[in-house]
């Protein structure tokens, strides 16, 4: 117990002992230690004072940057925010307002998109009435989603994928790498693309100037895919005559396409070649003419005696676009023309079990006029053989008027004839209404050309 | 022998792979010729004509009287683009709907985007009206990183015109002090300019005005105009009865007397408000070459401003 007290009295001794060192040394009248905490002292309001500067100065920047409105004085092209370089002697003495500079050089852009792709959804909803039997449609779906994805990919390629998501699945449209750092004007395209055959196949549904596809390219050319494939696209500009534009396009693909090419060997590829020729005719007059040829294997001597790989499918197409468009009245007038020629040769097992080669022709002519900002009036001819069959051939017309309350959505109304042919002698006629809403969301993409 | 043979055989290889490769690759952009610059609008021509010289060939695909949110990318364009050693562009999205596939189409790797020769002259001008907050299309056809109609306001016109001189100096380190004399003498006369168009437009400071497009918010900061309205309801949707309506109610109680309007945009809706309030309609170029006389960048602004004093003086 006694030690307990004599350790007690002991602590209690050194902690009164430390208490009075310590109020010693404060009560102590240093001079240069009382000088040393009057320079902290005024150090820290001088801090307190630069810091409320700041904090002035930020806020007076964050208002600006609300009105976006700023004076003109700047000391070079690329001055940030003063707050950006927070130099001791820059924030304690609070800038006049003319130095108070924001961000207002170069736009949002640096920051804006980072490194996400461009992204947009393109809906299309399609509607049809009427009566058709050979090629009826449903009443109402929603056509087509598609998913548009592109970016740069370095300094050497970009990308472009489009997804669409249909009634019946997902299919990736196109996704393909274009490297536009070649040398000798070469572009390169690597991946799965529309074929550059004619003008119509090359076209998204959504970027059509009509609701369908032109007969021709559903009895032709693979219906509303088209010619699109996995392969390798090379083009270059050539060497042209004075005010004309040549370009030349050669494709490999793998050649499966629609009901058009199928490849049962790994040699069967397709390929497709096309010639472009551009010029203008004067300011807002243009033409575009274009030949295009395709060849690859058929699906016509699967199961058959013969030999599937000798089945093949030849087509040549031709095409012609007069464009007009006063450059003053762009947005209000504009008219387009266009034809287009398709010839099929495709081998097949006649009848008779005979190897056969049937020949078809097809075509369509349209026409568009932009009768002001919102109104579109169209309409289509259309006459096409069966590529199966020789002797059937379908004709037709439609009347088409497109309204547009943006850029960005769009609603068409088509009427559609078909004379439509069942048999070499007996046709079916269609007459259907058909009607549609497009509508695009997000990345605002290029208008095809 | 036959390694002679070889050698021989190699050499020939060589020389015609060389020659291959001379034929590929000719040799462009000697210090002697002159640079091939191609811009997105003709006010960006006029400026790096006016730095360039006569060491420079200028083109510019948009014209001054065209819309240059709606240029069709035609082909004709591409043979120039494929080129040009600098393409310079107005950026912050006014060109989204035309240049992205004139550029890729091109297959010139100089001027693909981030390249050498890729120039946005957004990044060196003060942008006006970037959004802040949520951006959606309910508000029409914004543009996301500012107001991109920024060439407008002669102290851009001297940022961009530094750029481009720092550009072109890159280019051609032996022009260097060439570029920097022009940019000087460039800097005087349009400060000078400048004067001349402030005292012009100081009796009209703060009046109101409507404006049919979102075209002119640097020209009325800089010359001190007060935008209170537009004939759009939102930028890139056409005027509607009911946006209408309330615009000449608000005209008529601000005492706004001038609509200025870009000269590709119909007159209709804009004749028919000037009739109800007793306003006058102003066709005012936004860009060089919109009119035959309006030459250059200075030219603009002496147009422009000699429009708008008249009509000031006329509805005043």
């Amino acid at each position: 117990m006694k030690r307990f007290a004599v350790l007690f009295s002991l602590l209690l001794f050194s902690s009164i002992a430390h208490a009075q060192d310590a109020s010693s040394v404060a009560g102590k009248p240093n001079e240069s230690a009382a000088n040393t905490e009057d320079a902290r002292m005024k150090a820290l309001e001088e801090q307190v004072r630069s810091l409320a500067g700041e904090v002035a100065l930020l806020h007076k920047e964050l208002k600006e940057l609300r009105e976006t409105r700023s004076p003109a004085e700047i000391s070079g092209p690329e001055v940030l925010l003063a707050s950006a370089h927070p130099e001791p002697g820059m924030v304690s003495s609070p800038p006049a307002p003319q130095a108070a500079q924001t961000q207002t050089f170069g736009g949002a852009s640096g920051n804006a998109k980072l490194l996400n792709p461009d992204i947009s959804l393109i809906g299309d909803f399609i509607g049809t009435a009427g009566r058709n039997t050979v090629s009826p449609s449903r009443s109402l779906e929603l056509h087509e989603s598609e998913i548009g994805v592109q970016a740069i990919i370095d300094p050497y390629a970009r990308a472009d994928a489009f997804i669409s998501f249909g009634e019946t699945g997902v299919n990736v449209e196109e996704g393909y790498v274009t490297f536009t750092s070649l040398p000798a004007g070469l572009l390169l395209k690597v991946g799965k693309m529309r074929a550059a055959f004619g003008k119509v196949n090359t076209i998204h549904n959504h970027a059509l100037p009509f609701i369908d596809r032109p007969l021709a390219t559903n009895n032709l050319v693979g219906g509303e895919d088209g010619i699109d494939d996995a392969g390798i696209s090379l083009s270059r500009f050539l060497p042209a005559p004075k005010d004309w534009f040549l370009e030349g396009t050669a494709q490999v693909f793998r050649g499966d396409s629609a009901d058009v090419f199928q490849a049962s060997r790994r040699q069967d590829v397709s390929a497709v070649g096309h010639l472009r020729a551009y010029r203008d005719l004067s300011e807002s007059t243009n033409l575009d003419l274009g030949v295009s040829y395709a060849r690859g294997h058929n699906n016509a001597g699967v199961g058959t005696a013969f030999i599937p790989s000798n089945f093949l499918t030849n087509l040549y197409g031709g095409d012609a676009t007069l464009r007009w468009k006063p450059l003053r009245r762009a947005i209000y007038h504009s008219f387009l023309f266009r034809t287009e020629l398709f010839w099929s040769a495709r081998d097949q097992v006649s009848t008779a079990s005979l190897f056969q080669t049937q020949h078809a022709f097809g075509m369509y002519s349209s026409a568009e006029y932009r009768v002001n900002r919102r109104w579109t009036v169209g309409g289509r001819f259309d006459r096409s053989g069966h590529a199966t069959d020789s002797r059937l051939t379908d004709s037709g017309f439609s009347g088409i008027l497109t309204y547009w309350p943006s850029e960005f959505s769009q609603i068409r109304g088509q009427y559609r004839f078909g004379h439509l042919a069942t048999s070499p002698t007996d046709f079916s006629n269609a007459n259907e209404f058909l009607f549609q809403f497009l509508f695009v969301m997000g990345a605002h993409g290029a208008h095809p050309f | 022998m036959s390694l002679l043979m070889t050698k021989t055989h190699l050499t020939a290889i060589a020389s015609s792979l060389a020659l291959v490769f001379a034929l590929l690759f000719p040799v462009t952009g000697s210090a002697d010729s002159k640079i091939r610059v191609m811009t997105a609008t003709t006010d960006l021509a006029s400026l790096a004509q006016e730095i360039g010289g006569d060491k420079v060939d200028v083109e510019s695909v948009a014209r001054g009287y065209q819309d240059p949110h709606f240029v069709d990318p035609k082909p004709s364009f591409l043979l120039k683009l494929s080129k040009a050693e600098l393409l310079i562009v107005v950026g912050l999205e006014l060109e989204i709907g035309w240049l992205p596939p004139l550029i890729t189409q091109s297959s010139n790797p100089r001027i693909q985007v981030g390249a050498p020769g890729y120039f946005d002259a957004s990044r060196f001008a003060k942008i006006l009206e970037i959004p802040t907050g949520q951006v959606t299309r309910a508000e029409g056809d914004v543009h996301p990183l500012g107001n991109p109609h920024y060439w407008l306001d002669p102290d851009n016109g001297l940022r961009i015109a530094k750029g481009i001189q720092n550009k072109l100096s890159e280019m051609r380190p032996n022009d260097a002090a060439y570029f920097a004399q022009r940019y000087e003498s460039f800097e005087q006369r349009l400060k000078q300019a400048d004067q001349q168009w402030q005292t012009q437009m100081k009796p009209y400071a703060g009046r109101k005005v409507v404006t049919y497009h979102r075209s002119w918010p640097n020209f009325s900061e800089h010359f001190g105009l007060n935008v209170v309205g537009y004939v759009e309801p939102r930028p890139g949707i056409p005027p509607s009865p009911q946006h209408t309506v309330e615009l000449i109610g608000q005209m008529k109680r601000d005492g706004v007397k001038i609509i200025m309007v870009e000269p590709y945009f119909d007159l209709k809706t804009p004749n028919s408000i000037a009739r109800e309030t007793g306003a006058q309609v102003v066709v005012l170029m936004p860009s060089v070459g919109g009119e035959k006389e309006i030459t250059d960048y200075f030219k603009l602004f002496d147009y422009d401003i000699a429009k708008l004093k008249k009509a000031f003086d006329e509805t005043h």
